[in-house]
C-alpha cells in the first residue's frame, strides 16, 4: 500500500477566519488517499469556514495547508480543479439543468475551450450516474428532484471531476435518517474503492463514528484529530457540547439527553 | 455539457422560419409591392416598377438586415445577463447600458443646447447621435465594470446597475424638463427605436460590433456553462471569476450598447427571447442556446418590425412599443402557465 503513505490533504497549525476575526486556530490533521474524514463540532465553531478555507474559497489566516505535495495557494486554479472538487451547501444556481448536464459540468477542467466531451469524459459521467443510482433520473431537471436525489447528483458531479480530494459541506442536512446513511455509505464506498480522500462537515456524530476513518473535532481549543475509537477513549466527545444537557455514552457511541440535567 | 439531443431539426426549423420572416419583412411595407415581385427582384429578376426595385434594395433589405442584427444581438446579450446574474429577469439593460445610451443621446440632443446655447441641430447627423449614445452606454458600462472588480457578489452588481439606471434617467428627466420642444421631440423619436434608415457604413459598423460581441460570447462558453452551478462551483471548476465576468460584461456592452446606439432602446427582446427559446430548446447548454437565441431574436425582430411598419400604410409605429406589446404578455404567459420562470 504505497499509496496510503502519500499525503493528500494536511493542515499544520492552521488558523482560519475573516480579516481580524479568528474563527478557529491550531488545526492539525493529515489525510491519506482512501480516507473518509468527518469534521464535527457545535454550530458556529468554524466547520464551514474550515471547509471553505480548504477549498480555496477564502484565505487562511496563518499556518499551512498542503494539497498533495504542494501548498494550497501555490496551485494555479486550473490545476487545483483537478486536485479538489467540492459539494457546497448552496443549491445549483440553475435548477433547469438536467441531471446529466449537471454531472457533465464536472468534466470542465478536462475539456477543450468549447467544452466538448470526449468518450473518456462520457465514461466518467456514466460512472457517476451508475455509482449514485441516477441512471433512471438522467434526463430529469434538478427542480424535479428530492433533496436526497439532488445531493446524490451533486456528489456524482464531484466524483466525475475525478479529483483525488473531495470536500463536502454538510452533505446530509435536510435528509431523513435513511438517506443520511445512504449518502454516507456511498461516500465511504467512493473513498475506499477509488482511493479518494473525502472530508465533510456534519452534525451526524454518531453516524460519523460508525462510518469514518478519521474525525476532526473542532472544539475551539486543541481540535483533536484521530480514529473515532481513539477519540472516544480519550473522552473527546464528552466535552463536545458545553452543557450537561446532552451526554455521550462511550459504550454505544451515541448521545443521549440527560433527563436530570 | 451533455445535452439530450443535438437539436438539429429545431435548428433547421429556426433557419427556415428566419428565411420566411425575412421574406415577409421585405415583402411588406408602406408601399404595396406584390409578394411575387419582391421574390423576383430578390432573385435577380426584373420587377415591374423601377421604384419598387429601389425600395427593396435600398430600403427594405438593409432594414431587414439591421433587424436581424438588432434582434439577435439583444437576445444574445439577454441570455448572457441571465446566466451571469442567474436571474430570469435580467436583461441587457440591467447594467444601465440602455440608460447610459439614453443619457448620451439626451446630452447631445437636449444638453448641448442648454449648455452651449446651440439651438439648431441640423449639422448633427444620425452618426453623431449613434456616437453619443455609444459613448454614454460605454461610460456607464465602464463605471459598472470598475465597480464589478470590487464587488464579489453578482446580485450586488445587478442592483448597482439598476441604481445607475435610475441616476441616468433622473438626469435625462432634468434635461428634458429644460429642453426645447423641438429637441425633446428628437430625443423621444430616438427613444421609440427604429431599425430603419441606417446607412450602409452604419450597418457595417453595427455588423462589426455584433460580430465582436458574438465572438466574446463564444469565448465565454465554458464559464457561462459553469456559472449555471453558481459562482463558487464555477471557481472550483478552475474558472477565473473576475476574468470571465469581465468578458461577459464586455460582450453584453458591445451587443446591447452598440445596438442601442444605432437602433434606440428596444425593450423586452433581450428579456423575453431567452425564455421563449428555452421552450423549444430544453437545455441549458450555451453551445446550443447562443445560436438558438440569436436566430429566435432575429425572427422576432423581423416580425415586430413588420408589424411596426403597418403594411400598406404610411404610418410607422414605434418599434419599442411593438416589442413591449409582444414581449410583456409573453413573459406574463410564461409565468402563469409554468407557474414560475425557471432559470
Amino acid at each position: 500500500m504505497e499509496n496510503s503513505k502519500k499525503n493528500s490533504l494536511s493542515a499544520r497549525e492552521l488558523s482560519i477566519g475573516y480579516g481580524n476575526k479568528v474563527v478557529a486556530q491550531s488545526i492539525n490533521f493529515s489525510l491519506h488517499p482512501g480516507m473518509l474524514c468527518a469534521i464535527v463540532g457545535i454550530n458556529g465553531i468554524g466547520k464551514s469556514t474550515l471547509l471553505r478555507t480548504l477549498g480555496g474559497f477564502q484565505c487562511k489566516l496563518s499556518g499551512e495547508i498542503m494539497v498533495g505535495d504542494i501548498k494550497l495557494e501555490e496551485h494555479p486554479p486550473s490545476s487545483l480543479s483537478k486536485e479538489l472538487s467540492v459539494v457546497l451547501t448552496e443549491q445549483p444556481a440553475s435548477k433547469n439543468l438536467s441531471v446529466q448536464e449537471l454531472i457533465a459540468l464536472g468534466r470542465q477542467p478536462y475539456t477543450n475551450w468549447l467544452g466538448t466531451l470526449t468518450s473518456e469524459d462520457r465514461n466518467h459521467i456514466e460512472k457517476g450516474l451508475d455509482a449514485f443510482l441516477l441512471k433512471d433520473l438522467r434526463q430529469r431537471k434538478c427542480h424535479e428532484l428530492s433533496d436526497g436525489q439532488l445531493q446524490r447528483v451533486l456528489i456524482a458531479r464531484a466524483m466525475a471531476q475525478d479529483t483525488p480530494l473531495i470536500l463536502l459541506d454538510e452533505p446530509t442536512t435536510h435528509l431523513d435518517l435513511y438517506h443520511k446513511v445512504q449518502i454516507l455509505k456511498m461516500l465511504q464506498q467512493l473513498a475506499h474503492d477509488q482511493h479518494r480522500t473525502i472530508i465533510f462537515t456534519t452534525h451526524e456524530i454518531e453516524l460519523a463514528i460508525q462510518l469514518c476513518d478519521k474525525i476532526l473535532i473542532l472544539d475551539g481549543k486543541e481540535n483533536p484529530f484521530g480514529d473515532p475509537c481513539e477519540l472516544i477513549e480519550q473522552k473527546h466527545f464528552e466535552r463536545l457540547f458545553p452543557s450537561e444537557m446532552v451526554q455521550f455514552d462511550p459504550n454505544t457511541g451515541s448521545f443521549r439527553v440527560n433527563k436530570s440535567g | 455539457m451533455y445535452t439530450a439531443k443535438p437539436y438539429r431539426l429545431s435548428f433547421v426549423l429556426l433557419v427556415v422560419a428566419l428565411l420566411f420572416s425575412w421574406l415577409l419583412n421585405i415583402g411588406s411595407g408602406s408601399v404595396d409591392i406584390p409578394f411575387l415581385e419582391v421574390v423576383a427582384s430578390l432573385f435577380g429578376g426584373k420587377s415591374g416598377v423601377d421604384s419598387w426595385e429601389y425600395i427593396i434594395w435600398h430600403y427594405r433589405i438593409p432594414k431587414a438586415f439591421t433587424a436581424i442584427l438588432v434582434g439577435g444581438g439583444l437576445s444574445l446579450s439577454g441570455l448572457l445577463m441571465q446566466t451571469l446574474f442567474r436571474n430570469p429577469l435580467a436583461g441587457p439593460f440591467v447594467l444601465g447600458i440602455s440608460s447610459g445610451a439614453s443619457l448620451g443621446a439626451a446630452l447631445l440632443l437636449m444638453g448641448a443646447s442648454l449648455l452651449m446655447g446651440i439651438t439648431s441641430f441640423s449639422f448633427l447627423g444620425d452618426v453623431s447621435l449613434a456616437l453619443a449614445a455609444s459613448i454614454g452606454s460605454f461610460l456607464v458600462l465602464s463605471v459598472v465594470v470598475i465597480v464589478a472588480q470590487r464587488v464579489k457578489d453578482s446580485m450586488a452588481l445587478l442592483i448597482i446597475g439598476l441604481m445607475f439606471g435610475s441616476i441616468t434617467s433622473a438626469i435625462v428627466s432634468v434635461l428634458a424638463y429644460f429642453s426645447s420642444a423641438e429637441n425633446l421631440q428628437r430625443f423621444i423619436f430616438w427613444s421609440f427605436g427604429s431599425v430603419a434608415n441606417l446607412s450602409s457604413q452604419q450597418i457595417l459598423l453595427l455588423l462589426g460590433i455584433v460580430t465582436l460581441g458574438i465572438v466574446f460570447s463564444i469565448l465565454s462558453l465554458k464559464p457561462l456553462n459553469a456559472l449555471l452551478l453558481g459562482e463558487n462551483y464555477a471557481q472550483s471548476l478552475g474558472i477565473s471569476l473576475k476574468k470571465s465576468r469581465l468578458l461577459i460584461i464586455i460582450a453584453t456592452g458591445l451587443l446591447a450598447g452598440g445596438i442601442t446606439a444605432f437602433a434606440g432602446p428596444i425593450a423586452f427582446v433581450g428579456l423575453a427571447v431567452p425564455h421563449l427559446t428555452r421552450q423549444i430548446f430544453d437545455t441549458m447548454e450555451h453551445k446550443v442556446l447562443i445560436p438558438a437565441v440569436f436566430l429566435y431574436g432575429a425572427i422576432l425582430m423581423l416580425l415586430c418590425d413588420m408589424i411596426a411598419q403597418l403594411p400598406n400604410s404610411a404610418n410607422i409605429l414605434p418599434i419599442n412599443a411593438i416589442t413591449s406589446l409582444v414581449g410583456a404578455p409573453v413573459v406574463i404567459w410564461l409565468l402563469v402557465r409554468k407557474r414560475k420562470m425557471i432559470f
